[in-house]
């Protein structure tokens, strides 16, 4: 059984996220950010999980994460990326994006950055603005993509103050959830269940490609990208089930499980086993799908019918790609169900399981019942 | 109506005052707006510049404590485990998961008070400090009330162990004791240490012999002189009959030899064993059960219900459970001696002990600040089929109430409404309603918290209240000019009217513009599309462009027909509907047959039949000229259109 720590907080959580380890250092994780939504004031804190070296094994408080320093922010925290080591982007529903940044010899976090009006609505006929909630942000140092309600996309540079492009009514609905597919490209997911493609090479508001569940139109909230199989991307919608899509090819997606009883609020996929996937739900639950249970005779595109047959005609170039989703074990379609091992990692339901973020063997997920659960041996 | 138990409290609202003026209110769900009014007294006529406040009362002052909010929360998943539980499990198994439930709740409260321990500590100005440990000592009261509860009604202890559990509950509650032992031990000489005497009488006093015994052996060793007092005093310790879990032996026994080493106790102390060491004396009294040597170490005893266990202890150790009211009234009146009055605690206690537990939360409700804790122990309480025969003469029975005044509470808090849902859940007569007259009243700041509500109410069928969701963010999006997210929101609410009205718009931004906005939408419409005819005729009328743009005319045509036969467009769109037939009967290829072409033209005659009989001036009158211009354009297409597709259809007959 996994260990996982509790840690009641006086705040609902909507966001959690690992601050990056240094790039090829082995150091695991042991700093997170959390986010707070919905209080009179909501706050970005900052956590430790302790030295790992002096973790006793008889468990007591020593795995518990104890605050390292908070600040308040204006809003719900609507989501939260690290920028890098230092520095934390919130986006907030009052339609601004703000850059943390955190000094670790006092421990303390201030602002760094902001954009008050990344995000808002014009009203019909008069040209007053009011605020639009900012609702996913991802970043790819230097670059900062927003997301909002008003179906704007912006494109913040870090030292910039003005926004380097803005893609105006880039949705008729809102955005949901941003994700980098292939610098300058990004896939955003919106309300009414479509998965878009936006090249920033590109000029007007049009997207480049438009993916989309057929007919229902069931909104899309989260969406992440396969770490080293860049046309592989999960999504999770309303009713609660998990979609992968292969972004190269048809307009449909790849597959589709039948996961949670509620919204899926975030999907991902591990940053370095990437067989493993991880989502997190309304219905307050929060599951690991591993895919890596040993089957010999995967399934691969060249079993999907005549597409993948269409496909490869297309170009000799993209012939690598196919040879590397032949060890992608999440776009074999048919058998998924029996070949995904999936656990539940909460011990029992609570109320709504909003954020999760996996790091090396950590794990880190915020509920409504206020509380923020750790785990550091996902694999034992 | 049942008489008041009490004088109800006065609250002084800052910067208003009632002798002067008049005050109005309104009640809330939880809470409470007061405010002046002008309605002044008539000999008094001055107008005194009013309060410009409206103030807002809140009576569950509890929910707001940072610290409590993780009680709250932390309970919140017990209480939806205990409902869970439920029926299945019957007998001892039942019991056992009840009284683990109880346990739970308790540790829960531990914890808290913990926290809000450290939180007093480390205050920073001595008010919050003093707030923090009045806190402290609220919390520290009700577990000393549940856990008793959980001995008397949830375990119900049998006579013998009886008294093991509530030796179990001074000791947990009196815990004093502990620093003291280790301060003593701790010191070089410890029989030498000031509060020697004092510990070795608590730890007696606590029916904790072993370390009692153990303390008197440094004695022993130190003073040669009383070694032999305190060998004696030491086996008495030892072989004092008590009831341990494992034994099998019947309460007749224990009695037996209980007596038997009771006498042997008296007749040390006839002998004058102890006659030379007071200490030692006085021990051996309170062994004896003696209520005037008890009574000497009030101070020790710290309160009455200490004194009460002790004195069973050393008295009445196979105490029956139903004789237990009247050892503790005589307890009580012994320990105050008259001197002061019973507070409401001892009352809660004194309730539990007489097994009246409607009086315990009875008391419990008056005297504390907050309703999570009568609302859990009732319900707990509840699930032990408790509190059936009690009804109440308002509302349902006595668990509903309470728990619809704690779910109001944190309905009414900013956050904590959410664990509200569930608690409304479990009432089943008054839930439901109450659950649809808060959830309204959440205001839906993003749409992912309108998502979280709207996921609660479509969860319990509660289509009214999603309808009205949806509507409101409908709202808000028309009014931000985001038409797509307010088709999208009355489509999912299925509201026919609201979809009309945004397709309406629509409609009216393509006139204006010439083009559409929100294809993305539109064109993915799907089923969804038949909620409304001005929705339909949207849709289709898009993909009328939409054929038209990829050059199938006979397709578009077909369809832009079909639209004005079948009625689902609306009339005054009949006009931008004709004129888009224009260019397609331009076409170099005939593309309206000859019937398309009559029906095409009995609509134009339709349209224009119907229209107003000119004779306005000015500009209205240039309108009609472009108007009636276009008519005239119209009629020649059609005459010329209906004669190709004469000669093509008669051609293609003919060959």
């Amino acid at each position: 059984m996994e260990e996982i720590y509790a840690k009641f907080v006086s705040q609902k959580i909507s966001k959690t996220r690992w601050r990056p380890v240094p790039p090829g250092s082995l150091q695991t994780a042991e700093t997170f950010a959390t986010g707070s939504w919905d209080n009179e004031e909501n706050y970005v804190s900052l956590w430790s999980i302790g030295d790992l070296g002096n973790v006793d094994s008889d468990g007591g408080f020593e795995g518990e994460h104890q605050l390292l320093c908070d600040i308040k922010h204006h809003g719900d925290v609507m989501d939260l990326q690290f920028f890098d080591q230092e520095r934390i982007v919130a986006a907030s529903s009052t339609g601004c994006v703000t850059v943390f940044l955190h000094h670790p010899n006092n421990q303390t976090l201030s602002v760094s950055q902001q954009w008050p009006t990344a995000h808002y609505h014009t009203g019909p006929g008069s040209p007053s603005r009011s605020s639009a909630p900012c609702t996913g942000v991802v970043c790819d140092n230097p670059e900062i993509v927003t997301v909002g309600e008003d179906g704007r996309i912006n494109l913040f540079r870090a030292d910039h103050k003005e926004a380097v492009r803005t893609i105006d009514n880039a949705d008729s609905s809102t955005l949901h959830a941003v994700t980098f597919l292939r610098t300058p490209e990004i896939l955003t997911v919106n309300s009414i269940g479509q998965l878009k493609i936006w090249d920033f090479r590109k000029q007007g508001n049009e997207p480049s490609q438009i993916l989309s569940l057929t007919g229902d139109r069931v909104p899309l909230h989260c969406v992440d990208r396969h770490p080293n199989q860049q046309h592989v991307v999960a999504t999770g919608g309303q009713d609660g089930m998990l979609s992968i899509w292969d972004v190269r090819q048809g307009t449909m997606p790849v597959s589709l499980l039948k996961a949670h009883e509620a919204e899926m609020w975030e999907v991902h996929f591990h940053p370095s086993n990437p067989d493993h996937l991880f989502t997190c739900s309304e219905d307050g639950s929060l599951w690991h799908w591993d895919a890596s249970t040993d089957v010999p005779e995967k399934s691969s595109l060249f079993n999907q019918g005549g597409r993948s047959s269409t496909f490869l005609s297309h170009s000799i170039s993209n012939q690598a790609n196919v040879h590397q989703s032949l060890i992608s074990s999440w776009l074999s379609t048919d058998p998924a169900k029996d070949r995904i091992e999936i656990t539940s990692l909460l011990p029992s339901r609570t109320l709504s399981v909003n954020s999760l973020d996996v790091l090396g063997p950590c794990l880190v997920c915020g509920t409504d019942a206020e509380a923020i659960y750790v785990t550091r041996q996902l694999f034992s | 109506m049942e008489e008041l138990d009490g004088e109800p409290t006065v609250t002084l609202i800052p910067g208003v005052n009632s002798k002067k003026k008049q005050m109005c209110f309104d009640w809330g769900p939880g809470e409470m707006l007061v405010c002046e009014t002008s309605f002044n007294k008539k000999e008094k006529s001055e107008t005194v510049p009013g309060c410009p406040f409206i103030y807002i009362i809140r009576k569950d002052i509890d929910v707001y404590s940072q610290i409590l909010r993780k009680l709250f929360n932390e309970s919140h998943g017990i209480f939806v485990g205990l409902q869970r539980i439920e029926e299945e499990l019957t007998g001892k198994s039942r019991k056992a998961q009840l009284v683990r439930v109880s346990k739970n709740y308790r540790s829960v409260i531990r914890a808290c008070m913990e926290e809000m321990h450290q939180a007093a500590i480390a205050a920073k100005d001595p008010a919050s400090g003093r707030q923090f440990s009045s806190q402290v000592s609220i919390l520290s009261a009700m577990e000393l009330i549940w856990n008793l509860c959980e001995i008397l009604f949830i375990e119900v202890a049998p006579a013998g162990p009886l008294l093991l559990h509530l030796l179990d509950w001074v000791r947990l509650h009196v815990c004093e004791v502990d620093s003291l032992l280790a301060d003593v031990l701790g010191s070089e000489n410890p029989s030498k240490h000031e509060s020697f005497w004092n510990l070795v009488t608590i730890l007696v006093l606590q029916g904790r012999l072993d370390e009692a015994r153990q303390m008197l052996s440094k004695e022993a060793d130190v003073s040669p002189t009383s070694a032999g007092m305190c060998r004696i005093l030491g086996d008495l310790m030892r072989t004092m009959p008590v009831l341990s879990p494992g034994n099998t032996q019947t309460l007749t026994e224990l009695e037996l030899k209980w007596q038997h080493w009771h006498e042997e106790c008296e007749r040390h102390l006839q002998d004058g064993t102890f006659a030379s060491s007071p200490h030692l004396e006085s021990l051996c009294k309170i062994m004896l059960g003696d209520e005037a040597a008890l009574l000497e170490q009030k101070e020790l005893l710290n309160n009455w219900y200490h004194f009460l266990v002790t004195r069973l202890l050393y008295s009445h150790p196979t105490v029956k459970p139903i004789d237990l009211h009247f050892y503790a009234q005589s307890s009580l009146d012994l320990f105050l001696g008259g001197e002061s009055s019973p507070e409401p605690l001892d009352n809660i206690l004194m309730a539990a002990f007489e097994f009246d537990i409607h009086q315990v939360i009875k008391e419990c409700s008056i005297a504390l600040s907050n309703w999570w804790f009568v609302a859990h122990l009732t319900d707990l309480l509840d699930h032990c089929k408790l509190l059936q025969s009690h009804n109440l003469y308002f509302g349902s029975n006595m668990r509903e109430f309470l728990l619809l005044e704690y779910a109001s509470g944190l309905f009414a808090h900013h956050s904590l409404w959410q664990l509200g849902v569930d608690y409304f859940d479990y009432c089943p007569e008054l839930g439901r309603v109450s659950l649809e007259l808060h959830i309204e009243r959440i205001p839906l700041s993003t749409e992912q918290k309108a998502l979280k509500v709207l996921r609660i109410c479509e969860q319990r069928q509660m289509t009214e209240q999603v309808r009205s969701i949806c509507k409101i963010l409908a709202m808000k999006a028309v009014r931000n000019n985001r038409l797509g997210s307010a088709l999208s929101w009355s489509i999912r609410a299925k509201d026919a009217a609201f979809a009309t009205l945004v397709s309406d718009r629509f409609l009216r931004d393509y006139c204006e513009r010439g083009c559409f906005s929100d294809l993305d939408l539109i064109d993915n419409l799907g089923p969804a599309m038949m909620l409304s005819d001005r929705l339909t005729f949207l849709g289709k009328y898009r993909e009328f462009h939409r054929f038209y743009g990829e050059k199938r005319f006979f397709d578009a045509a077909s369809l832009l027909l079909s639209l004005m036969t079948s009625q689902i467009a609306p009339r005054c769109f009949w006009v931008t509907l004709l004129t888009d037939a224009l260019p397609l009967l331009e076409q170099k290829q005939v593309i309206f047959t000859t019937e398309q072409t009559y029906e095409l033209m009995r609509c134009l005659e339709d349209l224009a039949s119907g229209r107003p009989v000119r004779g306005e001036p000015g500009a209205q009158r240039l309108q009609e000229d472009i108007e009636n211009t276009k008519l005239e354009m119209l009629r020649l297409a059609l005459a010329r259109n209906l004669a190709r597709a004469i000669i093509k259809e008669g051609s293609l007959e003919g060959s």
